[in-house]
């Protein structure tokens, strides 16, 4: 039985073989490849944004030639780890760019690794989308320089705008000491007027730190109508139940930072009632049906879950949408980099993961407040607000 | 006031687990003469220990409890075996290196095995109800740790001062070769210390974990905390790594509600500083302790 099965698997393995030759890319296509260069934190303290953004990236790749590439021709994508370090960030994209000849850069992961490769691609003129959050990457806009995640400001723009809906009219902050926090802070600070809000009260915690007692019992002296907390896990969970130690009865308020099912874990029982935006991702399937958003978010979703076995985010969306919108610029450019980046400037519209991109010569970012939509925790999970 | 009693609270419910934490700083400081700079550590794997038992598992929390410390006690031995033992000529610089070495190489083990996100844990009494004293909220899980830290100083306190073993672990650190000639087993002893100082972190690392949640880099922080706390109260003395404890948990809460909530960790290492200059012997400590 044996002696007869082998020939057998041989001559399966050699068709096999044969139809990978006429199926795989070079067989397929003929055509060169353009190839694509990824910067991403994918190992490190940061690689739970990496992580899921070379494998979107990955997944876009694939969609993309499985119809047809771009103008008959593939993607490729050549991929490196920034480890979070601007320095390996800097070394990566100069080898993209004078190695691997790439057309254009999806990435760095971070706000410092994608300001640290910004002057490189400004100089060579190689388009650059970044997956990072910091504004100043695109503010003031740099020709080369785009990006896809969302920005603190429309964050703070949400749910000032809830807030205004509800006659929260005195706040107080609670921000952590570091650059999420503090650019969070100036945010809050700076669009606080345009909403008729008042911050009666502003204080500050140290990333480790353990207990805010003092903190919210210094806000809470000021009679504030809500909190606002801005920062990432730990502390905010740290803040939501020593609210609840100290019977603290005004609403909370959380960034963007903790929309992860982590946080409602961390915070427990003391999760409830938080409000805090999110990009859509987390209650894709909450969404109306007339969100234009959602059947894109459901097949992300499914693909995603299907390709990794879960643990879908938000932030591989920034690579997804980055690489779609790439391939829609590329188109009829024949490779050229001006002509590319002129076309990622007339991006207009694109249903992406992070939101509805409409990208101008002054908004290399391209999103609106409806990126973010205004969430609270309720029964342990999310409930869409209005 | 309600404020002030507030901060004062808070103050000492942090300030016990810096306690707790000095003092194991101090067991080893006392039958050692060492500081073991891995101290935060064993409060990190504590907490970490206690979730994955507790958690993870679903075992009992008083089982978790119990486990979680035998485990970091083992851990704890291991140390002085493998590391420090086998060390040539054990000057105290050489020793306190090696501690710092492990307490690096355990942060990166932990990081592997729990991830590095945080965890949370169970409170040891389900309630979140604060008790309310004077319009200040105090939480069961503050009375928790107020009740084993003080248990655990008395316990102490008798186990060195009415015990055979205890009063062997002070001959040690007294001078170990002519408590050896004693008839003492001064190697033993150390190793007990070791044992002792490590499950004292790790009862810190559990009873803090429910309110400060536990992750792989927590140690660090409360490992130097503790230190400064045991400088304060004055190393060697377990009733001075209390109220040093306390007096720097109150002293950072004051800071935070009074000042600025960015000086907290300053607090610590500012009082450290004046400590060492104005009374290097610490508030209780004997006027003879050593400095490195």
């Amino acid at each position: 039985m044996e002696c007869r099965a082998r020939p057998w698997v041989s001559w399966m393995a050699a068709a096999a073989v044969m139809l990978g030759c006429m199926v795989g890319p070079k067989g397929l296509w003929g055509a060169e490849p353009y190839k694509i260069g990824g910067v991403f934190s994918i190992t490190g303290s940061s690689s739970f944004l990496g992580d899921p953004e070379k494998k979107s990236l990955e997944m876009a790749v694939e969609e993309i030639n499985a119809q047809g590439g771009i103008d008959g021709r593939p993607v490729e994508a050549v991929i490196y780890d920034t480890e979070g370090d601007p320095t390996k960030a800097v070394l990566a994209v100069n080898k993209l760019i004078s190695k691997d000849n790439v057309l254009a850069i999806i990435g760095p992961s971070l706000t410092p690794t994608t300001l640290a490769v910004m002057p490189i691609v400004e100089r060579v003129q190689v388009p650059l989308i970044s997956c990072a959050a910091g504004i100043q990457i695109v503010e003031p806009v740099k020709p080369y320089v785009f990006k896809t995640a969302q920005s603190d400001v429309l964050a703070v723009a949400t749910i000032y705008k809830h807030m205004h809906k509800h006659g929260i009219k005195k706040i107080g902050i609670l921000s952590v000491t570091n650059a999420f926090g503090v650019s969070g802070r100036d945010q809050l600070v700076k669009q606080a007027p345009e909403y008729g809000i008042k911050i009666v009260k502003e204080e500050a915690y140290g990333a480790n730190d353990t207990d805010m007692t003092a903190q919210l019992t210094k806000i809470k002296g000021q009679n504030p109508d809500a909190v606002v907390c801005w920062g990432t896990n730990p502390g905010p969970a740290v803040v939501a139940k020593n609210m609840r130690q100290l019977g603290l009865t005004f609403a909370l308020y959380q960034s963007h930072g903790v929309a992860s099912p982590k946080f409602i874990e961390l915070a427990g029982e003391a999760a409830e009632g938080i409000r805090l935006p999110t990009g859509k991702i987390l209650v894709a399937d909450l969404l109306p049906a007339s969100d234009p958003q959602k059947a894109v978010l459901t097949r992300y979703i499914a693909e995603y879950t299907k390709r990794y076995g879960g643990g879908v985010s938000g932030f591989g969306g920034y690579a997804y949408d980055a690489m779609h919108m790439l391939a829609k610029a590329l188109k009829g450019t024949g490779g050229d980099k001006a002509k590319i980046r002129d076309n990622l400037e007339k991006i207009s519209g694109h249903v992406g993961i992070t939101g509805v991109f409409t990208m101008t010569a002054q908004d290399h970012n391209g999103l609106g407040p409806d990126a973010f939509v205004m969430v609270e925790i309720r029964n342990g999970t999310w409930k869409l607000l209005d | 006031m309600s404020e002030f009693l507030q901060f004062f609270l808070t103050g000492v419910t942090t300030g016990a687990i810096y306690g707790l934490i000095a003092l194991g700083f101090n067991v080893l400081y006392n039958a050692t003469d060492l500081i073991n700079f891995a101290q935060g550590e064993w409060v990190m794997l504590g907490g970490l220990g206690f979730y994955t038992l507790s958690v993870a598992l679903g075992w009992p929390l008083v089982a978790a409890f119990a486990i979680a410390v035998v485990l970091v006690a083992v851990l704890g031995l291991c140390l002085e075996r493998i590391a420090l033992r086998p060390v040539k000529k054990p000057e105290p610089i050489t020793l306190i290196i090696i501690t710092v070495g492990a307490s690096i190489f355990l942060r990166g083990v932990a990081m592997r095995l729990w991830g590095k996100d945080p965890y949370s844990v169970p409170a040891l009494t389900a309630s979140v109800k604060p008790v309310r004293v004077l319009g200040a909220a105090l939480m069961p899980q503050s009375l928790w740790i107020l009740g084993i830290v003080v248990a655990l100083m008395t316990g102490l306190h008798l186990f060195a001062k009415r015990t055979l073993s205890g009063k062997a672990m002070e001959a040690c650190a007294i001078h170990r070769h002519a408590a050896w000639i004693l008839g003492i087993p001064s190697e033993r002893m150390v190793l007990l210390a070791f044992g002792l100082s490590a499950a004292l972190g790790a009862v810190g690392g559990v009873i803090i974990a429910p309110i400060t949640m536990c992750s792989y880099d927590m140690g660090t922080m409360l490992g130097l905390k503790g230190f400064c706390a045991a400088m304060l109260g004055g190393l060697g003395s377990h009733w001075g790594a209390a109220l040093g404890g306390v007096v720097l948990g109150v002293l950072e809460s004051l800071g935070v509600g009074y000042f600025s909530s960015g000086i907290k960790d300053a607090i610590a290492f500012l009082v450290l500083l004046i400590i060492l200059m104005v009374r290097p012997s610490g508030l209780l400590g004997a006027s003879a302790v050593k400095r490195f």
